[in-house]
């Protein structure tokens, strides 16, 4: 299926790409040239004008773009999710500033202190499915886990609280 | 006391001064440059500062300022933003050029100040100041806009009409006969066209004479060859600011977005020498009889401005409330005005044309920045779709 996107010059400061969703929306990303990110969305009343924009650093814009690119394969795994069986199936994205980014999965001793397992991890296009303890983990990974509600947040604190 | 002594204490104080404008300016979310106007008229009119030797020491500063402006606004922009500007919005920039510098004109031949003083102050009605606006679509969060092309690309085409006005205006200066006027206006225009052209088909090359990679002979080469090539056009009375604007352009790439970062520094520190030493050759109780004139002007040119940046969103197929949003936030004059004052006076033209422009500016650059945000309002929006 083809997108539709404008890119408008913005002189002096940068470049503007629109993509026109479907329904009719219009959502633009303003590139600085300092390389600093912008979102805008279009006001419904007003087309002309964006009702918010919100301003994105190199790495935070990063990070949404594989959010983005990679969500159709998070919801292939999301299906596990059963609320019958009470587990869940969570994506993390290792912040910067998680005492484990450079650090290794066995680091996190994460199944021991959570019990709730992580099963893959995404890094750009590449994944590393069923990871070992030796695996290094990276700040802008995405970690998918499995457990229940209380695993998985217990999880997430643990890999972003920067306080070990 | 030493000559020297006295320069460093005096310069230091001025620039100590200028500091804490600076931060007030950026704390209260205005441009500075009418607080450093301000700050050197009150100085100028004082008498504090001793005869001769701080004041030479600024001179030199601020026409070093008004190269480093020009230099860094031809940076922002590569060659080829230029053209595709030019081409797309042609109309709209000569809409923009009649209907803002005719009000300079007309108030500068009311007052009998002669056709040469008139196109000065032509000058000074027209060009919006591309700094305060960029600033205002930032703190409005307008980037994003639709109509914020628009009104970037008739700040493109403002600044390049400059690149051909300023020589027009330094052949005026110079007062000589038809003839001998006529030849010394066709050289200029023809350097300013050669380099022109240089900077469009050549600019890769001239850029790579510089290495990105070295911060610091990127900073001593792209300020020498702006230096040299502003000197050699103030030669052939292209006027400096003109020659170092075309340096700017002929720059592209790696290059440019680096130098950019360098030279933005010195420029902060030049272009405040020059509001400064602006305010402090202008003879301050001159603006008191300035005042009524100059609110004249800035009332009518500020609304041909609203009208002609209207137009041109509408051209550009832009809603009602758009159009308005780009007329209004386009009204502040800045920099360039200041920028064709100082060329004006200093040539020895009507020098109350100094007291006319800061006044001029100093409303303009309060106003516009509050005009800008009239669109914002409930009030505005429902009479503007009423209409």
């Amino acid at each position: 299926m083809s997108v539709r996107i404008e890119k408008v010059d913005l002189p002096g400061i940068g470049t503007r790409h629109d993509v026109i969703t479907t329904e009719g929306r219009r959502l633009g990303v303003i590139s600085h040239r300092s390389g600093d990110r912008e979102i805008a969305m279009f006001d419904q009343g007003d087309p002309d004008s964006c009702s918010d924009s919100i301003h994105l650093s190199d790495d935070e814009a990063i990070a949404l773009s594989e959010v983005l690119g990679t969500s159709l394969m998070l919801g292939q795994f999301s299906h596990l999710g059963d609320k019958t069986t009470g587990l869940f199936t969570e994506q993390i994205i290792l912040p910067a500033n998680s005492p484990f980014a450079g650090k290794t999965l066995g680091d996190t001793k994460a199944r021991t202190r959570t019990k709730a397992s992580i099963v893959a991890i995404l890094r750009g296009s590449e994944v590393v499915p069923s990871p070992a303890p030796q695996d290094g983990l990276e700040a802008g990974d995405i970690i998918v886990a499995v457990g229940t509600k209380q695993g998985l947040e217990a999880l997430s604190s643990l890999l972003c609280d920067d306080k070990p | 006391m030493h000559s020297l002594a006295i320069l460093l204490i005096e310069v230091g104080a001025l620039l100590v001064l200028l500091g804490f404008l600076s931060r007030l300016a950026t704390k209260v979310g205005v441009s500075a440059i009418p607080l450093y106007l301000v700050l050197g008229l009150v100085v100028g009119g004082s008498g504090i500062l001793v005869e001769g030797e701080s004041t030479e020491f600024l001179e030199i500063g601020s026409e070093l300022g008004v190269i480093l402006l020009l230099v860094m606004l031809g940076l922002e922009y590569s060659a080829s933003e230029l053209v595709t500007n030019l081409k797309s919005s042609r109309a709209a920039g000569i809409v923009d050029l009649v209907a803002n510098g005719a009000p300079g004109f007309a108030i500068g031949m009311l007052l009998g100040w002669g056709v040469v003083a008139s196109v000065a102050l032509a000058g000074i009605t027209y060009v919006s100041s591309s700094g305060v606006i960029a600033k205002v679509l930032r703190d409005l969060g307008r980037l994003g806009n639709r109509e914020t092309p628009t009104i970037l690309s008739i700040l493109v085409i403002e600044d390049l009409v400059m690149a051909f006005y300023l020589p027009v205006l330094s052949v005026l200066l110079l007062g000589a006969g038809l003839v001998q006027g006529g030849i010394t206006l066709g050289i200029s225009l023809l350097a300013v066209v050669a380099i022109l052209i240089m900077a469009l088909r050549f600019g890769d090359h001239i850029s790579k004479l510089f290495s990105a990679e070295h911060p610091e002979s990127l900073l001593l080469g792209v300020l020498g060859l702006t230096l040299l090539v502003a000197g050699i056009a103030q030669q052939v009375n292209v006027s400096s600011a003109v020659g170092a604007f075309l340096v700017g352009i002929a720059l592209s790439g790696q290059v440019a977005a680096r130098a950019e970062k360098l030279l933005s520094p010195l420029r902060d520190l030049f272009a405040a020498a020059f509001f400064l030493f602006f305010g402090l050759s202008t003879h301050a109780p001159d603006i008191v009889p300035m005042i009524l004139p100059a609110l004249a002007l800035a009332l009518v040119s500020m609304g041909t401005k609203v009208w002609s940046g209207y137009l041109a969103a509408k051209w550009a197929g832009i809603g009602v409330l758009g159009r308005w949003r780009s007329g209004l936030t386009l009204t502040a004059r800045g920099e360039f005005s200041i920028v064709i004052a100082g060329l004006a006076v200093g040539a020895g033209a009507q020098p109350l044309l100094a007291p006319l422009a800061t006044a001029y500016v100093l409303l303009t650059v309060m106003i516009g920045p509050l005009v800008a945000r009239i669109p914002e309002t409930t009030w505005f929006k429902n009479w503007a779709l009423k209409q």
